[in-house]
């Protein structure tokens, strides 16, 4: 076992003190692969990510990365940290009042003073992989839905950043430019020696690049292994999610009054 | 009995976070003062800014100004002309322009136009996820985004009000005396009799950088603040012309208390 | 010309425009280019009743502009108003005895003083006091003695 870039420990959080989002999550993101965080909608797998990066703070509990304590950094360390971190947001973020190249070039020019010459080339450097070298001068507003995302991950990979987040990379594309971003996780992973972490529900496309799942429910981690130790697991849980079960212990029907009683009450008006 | 504490708490929890909320706007307020040293060292910043800002509501302020400097004096002239004094008509229309309409108009339109673009702007970006995405690149939004913003509109306002003033006065000559026939010698000696330097129009100056301070506060701090949905966004717009016109009229009755009225 | 310079042009002409604005209003639209200095000899004349007088109040002689009202005090032994006011320094030559009457300009204007020259040959100087005033015309004052007239006949 490879060592693990972010350890999470006994992690809790919750927005308002009432509702624990998480109640003592355990979390090991082993360096140089890609792990992939699953689970139901709304059991704040995003939320995850947020605390990786020190956007918010955990109420207990310890996050770390590189060895560094993230919930305790002051501003400056924390912004120096979030350097080597690169997010991939779920609408891409593109700065709708920047070119492409200039949104790509924004990282390199708000934290060092590289000459013009060399910020192009580490520029079209990204763009050439992940394929968009040629919309370099359009506007964010002329791209379509898959490739401001390719825009969105050559600008978070521009600063050569060692931990990699992906949030719901795959939501909402057509199935090419689908698999052009599956295939640009697995080689920037590899290529750029990066440790990858992805927040998904789409089952098929992360099981075939992830080496590492987590999959998050009710505040807890409730199975964690590779692909094929969760295909192969025999918790009913794992088995519906993994399989797409409409019923199971996620009950189908939300909570109600008994069937034939509710509509035999509407009988007596 | 129970109804009467119910409403007590509630109206305890509304002033608690009332002025929570104050509280929240203030500490957002220093950190954007403190982002000026950044936006000294990035003038293209603020420039870009001050277009948006300040150039684009140049149309409105300007005929505006126009329009409102015919009008009084048009209804000075009719009112005056009665009572036989119509050769104060020039230091009507300057005195009521210098001290009131142009600082006080002028930030209602600039709130109305410039404020709400602005709380759009950034309650869009938050929404979307770029002010997010920015901080994850290590880059402060308030100090990248929200400060320029700031520094422009409280350059620009003072600077249109002072355009309202000037045209609207000239305005105001224009139907006096081109059109209602008051003697032009008379209406430009009473206002350079009567009015003063110092005490009316540096005050009119002085109001409008209030005004200024105030109503872009407001605009940037409910952008930040918004809701990132698009009803969010939409609510965060109009409570940003909303409460700026509150603060504006309201500003305005404390300072021509005290500059004018004592 | 591409768009970040029309930008700055733009940022410019507002401000040029601004300027432009702020000098109209400093020469035009006030007093600024009056006697914004309060260079001159200060004399004093003491009136029964100023009305409307107030300070600012422009000093004149044959309808010419010399000076500005700067104060207005109260003499408590005399029960009559001190009307100070600074008369430009190239004005070193009016006569001792010469007379300082409150008119009316217009009938909304504001009243002012004019002075009428005496015959002495020494000058007024700094600290000079008028001993001929004539005070404002009241309005009810001149009806009162209208009726008067009229109901003396």
């Amino acid at each position: 076992m490879s060592n693990s870039l972010v350890k999470i420990r006994d992690v809790h959080f919750s927005w308002d003190g009432k509702r624990d989002i998480y109640s003592g999550v355990d979390l090991d993101i082993p360096e140089g692969k890609i792990t992939a965080i699953m689970g139901p909608s709304g059991t704040g797998k995003t939320t995850m990510l947020r605390l990786i990066g020190g956007q918010l703070k955990p109420t207990q509990g310890s996050v770390q990365v590189s060895g560094e304590e993230i919930p305790k950094l002051n501003r400056k360390a924390l912004y120096l940290a979030r350097r080597r971190m690169g997010m991939l947001f779920q609408s891409g973020a593109l700065l709708t009042d920047l070119s492409v190249f200039e949104n790509i070039a924004f990282p390199i020019r708000e934290h060092y003073d590289f000459s013009e010459t060399m910020i192009r080339d580490i520029v079209l450097m990204k763009l050439e992989l992940v394929g968009l070298r040629g919309a370099r001068d359009l506007m964010p507003s002329e791209l379509s839905g898959g490739m401001a995302r390719r825009i969105a991950l050559a600008r978070a990979i521009v600063l050569d950043p060692l931990l990699m987040m992906y949030d719901e990379p795959f939501t909402g594309l057509d199935p090419v430019t689908l698999g052009t971003i599956v295939s640009l996780i697995k080689e920037l992973n590899s290529a750029l020696g990066l440790t990858s972490v992805i927040v998904s529900h789409d089952i098929g496309e992360t099981f075939s690049i992830a080496d590492h799942v987590c999959i998050l429910s009710e505040g807890k981690i409730v199975a964690a292994g590779s692909p094929e130790e969760l295909k192969n697991s025999d918790s009913a849980f794992v088995q519906q999610f993994v399989n797409g079960h409409p019923d199971g212990p996620m009950p189908f029907h939300y909570p109600a009054d008994e069937y034939t009683q509710d509509l035999l009450k509407g009988d007596k008006s | 009995m129970n109804g009467v504490i119910n409403f007590m708490q509630s109206t305890g929890a509304f002033i608690i976070d009332g002025l929570a909320g104050f509280g929240r706007s203030v500490t957002f307020l220093i950190s954007v003062l403190l982002g000026l040293k950044d936006v000294i060292l990035r003038p293209r910043l603020l420039i870009n800014q001050i277009y948006s800002v300040g150039v684009l509501s140049f149309t409105i302020i300007f005929f505006s100004a126009i329009f409102v400097g015919m009008v009084v004096s048009l209804l000075g002239y009719t009112i005056l002309v009665d009572l036989g004094g119509k050769e104060v008509l020039g230091l009507l229309v300057s005195l009521t322009l210098v001290r009131e309409l142009a600082p006080v108009l002028g930030a209602l339109l600039f709130a109305g136009r410039a404020g709400s673009a602005l709380t759009a702007e950034i309650g869009l970006m938050k929404a979307t996820e770029q002010l997010a995405s920015m901080e994850m690149m290590a880059v402060d939004p308030i100090r990248r985004i929200v400060a320029p913003r700031f520094f422009a509109g409280l350059i620009s306002l003072p600077i249109l009000t002072v355009i309202f003033m000037a045209v609207g006065v000239y305005s105001g000559y224009l139907v006096g005396s081109e059109w209602k026939g008051v003697d032009a010698g008379s209406f430009w000696s009473q206002i350079q009799n009567k009015v003063e330097f110092r005490y009316d129009i540096i005050n009119g100056i002085i109001k409008s950088i209030v005004f200024a301070f105030v109503v872009t506060w407001i605009a940037v701090y409910q952008g930040y603040n918004a809701m990132p949905t698009s009803e969010g966004v939409s609510r965060a717009t109009t409570n940003s012309v909303v409460y700026s016109a509150l603060a504006i009229l309201g500003l305005d009755f404390v300072l021509t208390a005290v500059m004018f009225a004592s | 010309m591409n768009s970040s310079k029309k930008v700055e042009v733009l940022v410019g002409t507002l401000f040029v425009l601004a300027i432009l604005a702020f000098i109209f209003l400093a020469l035009n639209v006030s007093n600024l280019s009056k006697i914004s200095s309060s260079k001159g000899f200060k004399v004093t004349a003491p009136f029964n009743n100023i009305g409307g007088l107030s300070t600012k109040a422009k000093v004149t002689m044959s309808g010419v502009t010399i000076g500005r009202v700067t104060q207005i005090a109260y003499d408590k032994q005399a029960f009559q108003a001190i009307v100070t006011m600074t008369i430009d320094p190239q004005y070193d030559y009016l006569p001792e005895d010469s007379q300082a009457s409150i008119y009316t300009a217009g009938l909304l204007g504001e009243q002012y003083i004019s002075l009428e020259p005496g015959a002495e040959d020494a000058s007024l100087v700094e600290g000079s006091n008028i001993d001929l005033t004539q005070s404002a015309i009241v309005l009810e004052e001149i009806i009162g003695k209208v009726l008067v007239s009229l109901t003396t006949k």
